[in-house]
């Protein structure tokens, strides 16, 4: 039926018409509602008793998003924590309903939601492709035909007959992925799911959505990666508190993107354009002064150097903090100047921050720095940069490395 | 169940000018009637795999496995047998028998109710995740009770031939109408409860107590004559109950003893005869399927929000 279906799209695809000329997926004044869960009638007895009464904490995930996207377009879909990007790509896959608008999408749709979403431990990884494949709408004819495929796509032909339940979380997700890009979807709605599994797999993830790429195939997809989308992405589709900011040229939204997360100069107390002391650029090295890298390993001298513009408006002692941000900016450890700040002097100056020693840490991370008047301590401005370094330590997992004894008992 | 769910996909763009309109009215038409019959092919394999699943999980690692959903009937019939014919002699002749006709359908039905209701929430994971055909959760939850029914009857009437009882006979047709609409209340009721569950989660434990209560409102322990007696005139009402009409069909269909117990005088059968019960299960159909439509109505629009009533 594939054959003759891509036969047949192919024949109604205008030959000469511009690429994205077709619109697969239309989304018209689409906005969605959460009822907050405490509000909504959740037993029998609460649906009479609460009869009639208004809600009033409602939540709109999504506002009135108008957007068209054509065939063989590749779109990343980007915006805060909350903005909505993963309801909207739920409400384009068909799984959430959307409260108002219209949504039409033409073509298979594989939606990347959660790779293995439907696994069953108990069976072993033949009988689950074969029922999550056909979860995903895949016939039995089918299946068979792409089975071997999918099971060297996953490079798991040695474990395929063993339950699920046995396979590393890497093994899983691979699987996961094979079993799902074999839909040989016509639309491909990815939330998120690159960020697991090794490189070696999100490099494979990576060629094979770059290889529907150039099949002509719709790809939407969810990522905090902006570099990703700066990479791989015709279009960039902003989101905000639900509401669409931006669409359009992928270098345009990212940079937009970042100045709205705070990478780039955000207003601190102070607004960042009129702050008196402005923190300008971030460096890291092993040495101060030394050549810039950006990979460095656990026992490396790492050198964080920072640049500040500072005005003759500046407070005599200026003190700053500055934090090391792991994943979902979490604080891994804070640098500060020494106690009683440092002398600040108009123009540009570089302060280096050397740490002999890095920690067994594994990760990226970025840098995030507050400026405050040393006498008083009043802030000034603060600016978190998203120029990453990373650590690659030994463990493969987790972000600390820690010692520890493994036995059984008894 | 061919059209599970279609809320989503709307035609594709429209072609723009006049001329493509009839160049490709022809092969579009017939790619997307090719393409429906593919999908409803696809939804019974997903709904076979479903099922198979199921049940390689409820079997997987014990040695006797399906040997044991077998043995299950066949050692209640054995005990019964032996408690109302050996110990308790007064009873229904054949009691075991008599009693298994009946179980094993009302067993189908309420197994697959209450499995049925708890699906959609058990699954809640791939409904949130994957986007597939709903109905095909609480419809295999069906399956797999239906899987063991039609394996239990076979068991069944072995073991009644080999006791030598012999239930061959035109009578075993009524099988053909009081399977279908058992299963179509089945499928209607499983379809409702799992749908409402979703969002009123007492749906589940309210049913389970209903069928215990509703266990005991079917000729299944006790033969109907029983009801004769207390109701008379009024016995229609007992047989409003779908199920009540679909287990004394059953009984009717296998059960070959006498028809009025010996001991007591009382009709063991509802009727001797066959019309009664084709006029029965025509008003039990009815029912039937007027509560088939309930739960597909019911599930249809309860199931837009399941991912976010979970």
């Amino acid at each position: 039926m594939d054959a003759a279906d891509a036969a047949d799209a192919a024949a109604t695809t205008p030959p000469e018409g511009p690429p994205g000329a077709q619109v697969v997926i239309r989304a018209t004044g689409v906005s969605k509602k959460f009822i907050s869960y405490h509000r909504r009638a959740t037993s029998l007895k609460e649906l009479f008793v609460r009869r009639g009464q208004a809600s009033g904490d409602d939540f709109w995930a999504l506002r009135d998003i108008d957007v068209e996207i054509g065939r063989g377009q590749t779109v990343g879909l980007a915006g805060a924590n909350g903005s909505g990007k993963s309801t909207l790509l739920k409400v384009l896959a068909g799984i959430l309903r959307p409260t108002h608008g219209k949504i039409s999408v033409s073509g298979r749709i594989a939606s990347l939601l959660e790779l293995g979403a439907g696994f069953n431990g108990e069976l072993t990884g033949r009988d689950n492709v074969y029922l999550n494949a056909s979860l995903l709408g895949l016939s039995r004819r089918e299946i068979d035909r792409m089975f071997d495929s999918i099971v060297d796509f996953a490079e798991l032909p040695h474990k395929i007959d063993d339950e699920v339940k046995h396979y590393s979380s890497g093994q899983y997700v691979r699987l996961g992925f094979a079993v799902a890009v074999h839909v040989d979807p016509d639309v491909l709605l990815v939330d998120e799911v690159l960020a697991v599994g090794d490189e070696a797999f999100q490099k494979k993830c990576l060629a094979k959505i770059e290889q529907f790429r150039t099949q002509g195939r719709t790809i939407l997809f969810v990522t905090h990666s902006l570099d990703l989308i700066e990479s791989i992405c015709d279009r960039i589709l902003v989101l905000e508190s639900g509401s669409m900011i931006f669409d359009g040229a992928p270098e345009i939204g990212t940079r937009l993107l970042r100045q709205r997360l705070g990478s780039l100069p955000s207003d601190g107390p102070v607004p960042y354009d009129v702050a008196a002391a402005r923190p300008v650029l971030v460096t890291f090295a092993r040495d101060p002064g030394g050549p810039p890298q950006v990979q460095f390993d656990p026992g490396e001298k790492l050198t964080v150097s920072l640049t500040l513009d500072l005005t003759q408006d500046a407070p005599e002692r200026i003190y700053l903090h500055v934090y090391v941000l792991g994943q979902h900016d979490l604080p891994i450890w804070l640098m500060e100047t020494p106690v009683g700040g440092i002398p600040s002097k108009p123009g540009l100056f570089t302060m280096d921050f050397t740490v002999p020693k890095i920690p067994e840490l594994l990760g990226a991370f970025a840098i995030s720095v507050h400026v405050s008047d040393a006498a008083t301590g009043i802030p000034i401005t603060k600016r978190r940069f998203d120029d990453l370094f990373g650590i690659s330590g030994p463990q493969a997992g987790g972000l600390l490395k820690v010692d520890y004894e493994a036995r059984t008992r008894g | 169940m061919s059209n599970l769910i279609d809320q989503h996909s709307t035609p594709a763009t429209r072609p723009e000018t006049r001329q493509r309109i009839h160049d490709e009215q022809g092969p579009e038409s017939r790619r997307l009637a090719r393409r429906s019959h593919a999908q409803t092919r696809v939804r019974w394999e997903l709904l076979r795999n479903l099922i198979r699943k199921d049940l390689k999980i409820k079997y997987k690692g014990s040695t006797l496995g399906f040997a044991w959903s077998l043995a299950n009937p066949l050692l209640l019939l054995a005990v019964y047998t032996l408690v109302f014919q050996v110990i308790m002699s007064a009873g229904v002749p054949r009691f075991g028998v008599y009693l298994m006709s009946g179980l094993l359908i009302w067993n189908a039905f309420s197994a697959s109710a209450s499995a049925a209701s708890g699906s959609v929430v058990f699954n809640a994971n791939l409904v949130k995740k994957v986007r597939f055909p709903l109905p095909v959760l609480p419809l295999s939850a069906v399956g797999f009770a239906v899987v063991h029914f039609v394996l239990q009857l076979a068991v069944l009437f072995v073991v009644v031939a080999a006791l030598g009882y012999g239930f061959v006979g035109l009578q075993l047709l009524l099988l053909v109408p009081a399977f279908a609409v058992a299963m179509t209340f089945t499928v209607g009721l499983s379809m409702l409860v799992s749908g409402l569950n979703v969002r009123y989660r007492d749906t589940e434990h309210l049913l389970e107590v209903a069928l215990l209560a509703w266990f005991w409102l079917n000729p299944i322990v006790y033969p109907v004559g029983l009801i004769r007696k207390l109701l008379h005139e009024w016995t229609w009402i007992y047989f409003l109950n779908p199920m009540a009409t679909v287990i004394a069909t059953f009984q009717r269909a296998i059960y070959k003893g006498p028809t009025v117990n010996p001991a007591t005088g009382q009709g063991i059968l509802a009727d001797p005869g066959y019309l009664f019960y084709l006029e029965h299960l025509a008003i039990a159909g009815a029912m039937s399927l007027g509560l088939l439509w309930l739960g597909t109505h019911v599930f249809r629009r309860m199931q837009a929000d399941f991912a976010e009533d979970l």
